[in-house]
């Protein structure tokens, strides 16, 4: 059984399954019954100053496949509605309760230092394991001038992160939001300001769907809705392309991340951790099934880890990273044909139709035993992969590389690249 | 001559595809506290494991199965899960079709037994010893608990080999390609468990002598003995009991398997009577008849068996009872007289039916043979037990089909063994403090 402890920013727990900070992290009771769940850590809901945020009636939107399995949930709710005071006590009893769980606290303060470093006191003295800074709410809270407000500007996560880490000698996390033209601006800048690690991705901008009866945004409110920020399955791929940029830019190459956005499954999770991150937190997956989801995702990715000879999280962590390069760099000269499976194929034809009309026309019809065969033609098909997407049957189109017949070449290098380089490479 | 399209020794119901699987899998809803967990015996956590199965973590969720119930194999193959976990699958209510549970189980399991890999390590030994009589479903189970708990077994069994009606019983299309000895080969992979085939009870060993010798005894011996209908003709050649008929030609390999004649008439209303016919039948009997004195509503076969045997081509008739067989040596024909239900009462009308038959299988409900229980209380036919899986005699303890627990189903068994297993282990942990 592989070892699945985890060790971010010198915050351990015992295996990298962390509840990121939103309503299952609400409160003592929802905490305690995550830990007894298996979780390895939580990050408390956001704290503010007091008084607390009022909430609406009518907070969540669902976008969900046609079988209503949610892809991604939209959410209008605040921070922490409940007094700081009873919070902080909350958090110190769970603390004492369980020391070798991880318990990071999350907080979010004006755009001003004693306001950040009066709420870093008390947080520091509830004996909590270490401080995120919420610097990415989407909605409500950006429009006083927090969250995604500080979150989008560079210069003030540098100076909001600077402000935490000189007032407290707690490992501080910034959490990062996606709403931003490069992820690597606002990363860089925690980076600067003394980040011990960061947390990625806060909820993206969304309006998740209209009501057509209403003619208004959901979650309704009254008549009226807003937009919201959008997370769960969905939101994965965006997360897992920001990681990956933090994880390969050499300025922030390195940094702990604590990988967060669409994750519900331990592949989601190996997937983060071979980008770089050292640590997942999980919110929408919970939301949908409850805590015991956990139970799975341990149990599969210590099999996983077994399965490919790992004995900790240290070979797979950034696994990965060396296999994600620019475009610019990829080899032109490789080339991968599909190939459909004659006794997996159910003779449904969509691999023929996008092929035909939206891709390389390279699937031809012939007339089989009581039912249509469908054939790549190897030397129209461009090996786009849209047809082994779109087929019902698991590996039933299968893409197969074709042998290498000439050296790797790279378009910085390629014969119809106006601005190629001619000078030799140096390896 | 035999239209009946499979042999007998092939899957009736076959192994899940990975695609089915997954597709299957994605139907569970992961409910909470979910109902098909409550309904089933053993209490397999089914949505847990079904999880696995959906997110590719097929180890996790084959460990989750056996975790409960390490003859999971078997129990996704015969269990009756129309009237156990899928009948309570909330997917029934909107959609008719509850979640495949059972065949699941088995695409998990079979990916673990396979593999030959174990799934769980044994707990320290601590010293103790336990034999378990009968190394059927419940003593499999008991004996893997207790093995896996430290203790140290000796699982003794009558015949040959072992597996119980696993081995001898089950239908042939259920555990096709000898499953039950690799499943007996999994359960003892876990070792500290030492098997003693052809030990029978009261004569290579006895009660006394196990209690002298081990620090405890759990009695799984089954129902042995079976039925007569005690009518005129009974004993003429070609009249067979049904578990004796299923042994033979389980034994058989299926390359070459028993002769049945033309015609077969089988009796009774229960599991065994349909599985005995539906055998018969693929075995390549042109005629199979079964006969049972009440309705098809009374029938101990559930509905869905029914409507196999009817599938299979078998004659179903109701509301009618052996009186006599005839026949010079060999069985010729069976008479039976009609009969009717009055207010839950039996009786017959005096109006008669004969039937021809080479093959009568009698299958009228199996008993304890008590011979070797060196006085321990029976009550009803079965082992009296306490809460704690106790017999009369201290130490002794018993479970499966030879107590009355629940149903006697392959599942309860399992059942019985383990939580008989966890009250030896916790008698034994407490002897141990006392003693130190
Ligand atoms: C024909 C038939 C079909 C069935 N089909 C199904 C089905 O499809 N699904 C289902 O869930 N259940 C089915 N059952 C019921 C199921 O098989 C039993 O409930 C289950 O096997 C009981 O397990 P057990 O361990 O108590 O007893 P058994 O399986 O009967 O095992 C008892 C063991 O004890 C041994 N033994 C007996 N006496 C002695 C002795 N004196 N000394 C030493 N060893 C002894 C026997 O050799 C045997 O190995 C069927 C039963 C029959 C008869
Ligand atoms: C209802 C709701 C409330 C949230 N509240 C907070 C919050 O207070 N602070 C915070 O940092 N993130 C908050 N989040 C964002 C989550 O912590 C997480 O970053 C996001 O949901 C992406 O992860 P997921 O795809 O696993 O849900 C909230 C999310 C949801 C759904
Ligand atoms: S989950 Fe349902 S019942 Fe619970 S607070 Fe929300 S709307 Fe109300």
């Amino acid at each position: 059984m592989a070892d699945l402890r985890c060790t971010i920013a010198g915050i351990r727990s015992p295996n990298p399954f962390w509840l990121a900070s939103a309503p299952p992290t609400d409160k003592a009771l929802n905490v305690v019954r995550a830990y007894q769940a298996g979780w390895g850590g939580v990050v408390w809901k956001t704290l503010g100053e007091d008084p607390p945020v009022v909430n609406v009636s009518s907070r969540y939107g669902a976008h969900m496949d046609t079988e209503r399995r949610i892809l991604g949930i939209n959410n209008i709710e605040l921070i922490s509605d409940r007094p700081l005071e009873v919070n902080l006590q909350e958090i110190a009893q769970v603390k004492k309760d369980w020391p070798e769980r991880a318990l990071v606290v999350s907080l979010m303060a004006r755009m001003e230092e004693s306001a950040w470093v009066e709420l870093v006191r008390k947080i520091e003295a509830t004996g909590a394991d270490g401080l995120e800074l919420n610097l990415g709410c989407p909605h409500g809270m950006c429009e006083r001038g927090m969250g995604s407000a500080i979150g989008q500007v560079p210069e003030m996560v540098e100076n909001v992160t600077r402000w935490v880490k000189n007032a407290t000698r707690m490992p501080v996390i910034v959490k990062l939001t996606p709403n931003i033209t490069n992820i690597l601006w606002s990363a860089e800048a925690a980076k600067r300001g003394g980040a011990d690690a960061v947390a990625l991705i806060n909820t993206v901008n969304s309006i998740v769907s209209v009501d057509l009866d209403a003619m208004a945004p959901t979650p309704t409110v009254d008549g009226k809705g807003t937009h919201g920020g959008y997370c769960g399955p969905a939101v994965k791929p965006i997360a897992l392309n920001m990681v990956a940029e933090i994880s390969r830019n050499p300025f922030t190459a390195g940094i702990p991340i604590s990988g967060i956005g669409g994750i519900s499954t331990w592949r989601d999770a190996a997937e983060f951790i071979a980008l770089g991150a050292h640590g997942v937190q999980v919110c929408t997956a919970a939301m949908t099934y409850g805590f015991r989801i956990v139970e799975d995702m341990i149990s599969g990715l210590s099999n996983f880890l077994d399965s490919k000879g790992m004995d900790s999280l240290e070979p797979l962590i950034g696994a990965a990273v060396k296999n994600v390069v620019n475009w610019n760099d990829l080899n032109m000269n490789f080339s991968t044909k599909a190939v459909i499976d004659q006794d997996a194929c159910i003779d449904c034809g969509r691999c023929h139709i996008v092929c035909e009309d939206t891709s390389h026309q390279a699937i031809r019809i012939s007339a089989g035993e009581g039912r249509r065969v469908f054939t790549v033609e190897p030397d129209d098909c461009v090996g786009c992969n849209l047809c082994s997407h779109v087929c019902p049957v698991p590996s039933c189109i299968t893409m197969q590389p074709e042998p290498a017949t000439q050296p790797p070449l790279t378009w910085t290098r390629h014969p119809q690249n106006p601005f190629r380089q001619t000078a030799p490479e140096t390896v | 001559m035999n239209d009946s399209p499979l042999s007998v020794y092939q899957d009736l119901v076959p192994p899940m595809t990975d695609l089915q699987a997954s597709a299957e899998a994605n139907r569970c809803l992961f409910c909470y506290d979910a109902a098909c967990t409550r309904a089933c015996p053993t209490s397999i956590d089914i949505p847990g494991f079904i999880r696995g199965i959906a997110t590719g973590n097929l180890t996790g969720a084959a460990t989750t199965i056996f975790a409960e119930n390490i003859l999971g194999g078997t129990c996704g193959r015969v269990c009756p899960t129309e009237t156990l976990c899928e009948q309570a699958c909330v997917r029934t209510t909107a959609e008719d079709r509850p979640v495949a549970i059972g065949r699941l189980q088995r695409y998990a399991t079979d990916a673990m037994i396979t593999s030959g890999r174990q799934p769980f390590e044994r707990a320290p030994a601590t010293g103790k010893t336990v034999a378990v009589v009968g190394a059927g479903p419940a003593g499999l189970s008991c004996a893997h608990r207790l093995a896996l708990l430290g203790h140290q077994v000796s699982l003794y069994d009558a015949k040959p080999k072992a597996g119980g009606l696993n081995e001898y019983g089950l239908a042939a299309y259920k555990m096709a390609d000898d499953f039950a000895a690799r499943e007996v080969a999994f359960v003892l992979g876990i070792g500290g468990i030492t098997l003693y085939p052809e030990h029978r009870l009261g004569h290579e060993i006895t009660l006394d002598g196990l209690r002298q010798t081990h620090d405890a005894v759990f009695l799984a011996i089954g129902l042995g003995g079976n039925n007569r209908l005690s009518i005129p003709g009974e004993d003429l050649s070609g009249v067979e009991d049904a578990t004796a008929f299923i042994e033979r030609l389980r034994q058989s390999p299926p390359s070459a398997p028993p002769a049945v004649p033309e015609t077969v008439v089988v009796i009774g209303g229960g599991n065994t009577a349909i599985d005995a016919a539906i055998q018969a039948k693929r075995l390549g009997a042109a005629e199979v008849t079964l006969v049972y004195r009440r309705g098809r509503e009374q029938m101990k076969a559930t509905g869905w068996e029914q409507e196999l045997a009817l599938t299979s081509g078998v004659i179903l008739r109701t509301f009618a009872e052996p009186r006599r067989m005839d026949g010079d040596g060999h069985v010729q024909t069976i008479t039976f007289e009609r009969t009717t239900l009055s207010d839950g009462r039996l009786t017959g009308t005096g109006s008669t039916l004969t039937l021809p038959a080479d093959l009568v299988l009698k299958a009228v409900g199996q008993t304890l043979l008590t011979g070797a229980l060196a006085g321990i209380a029976v009550q009803g036919g079965k082992i009296v037990v306490d809460d704690a899986a106790q017999t009369s005699i201290p130490g002794v303890y018993a479970g499966g089909d030879c107590i009355a627990s629940g149903e006697d189903l392959t599942v309860q068994a399992v059942e019985d063994g383990k939580r008989a297993a966890h009250a030896i282990d916790a008698t034994l942990r407490l002897s141990a403090l006392t003693a130190a």
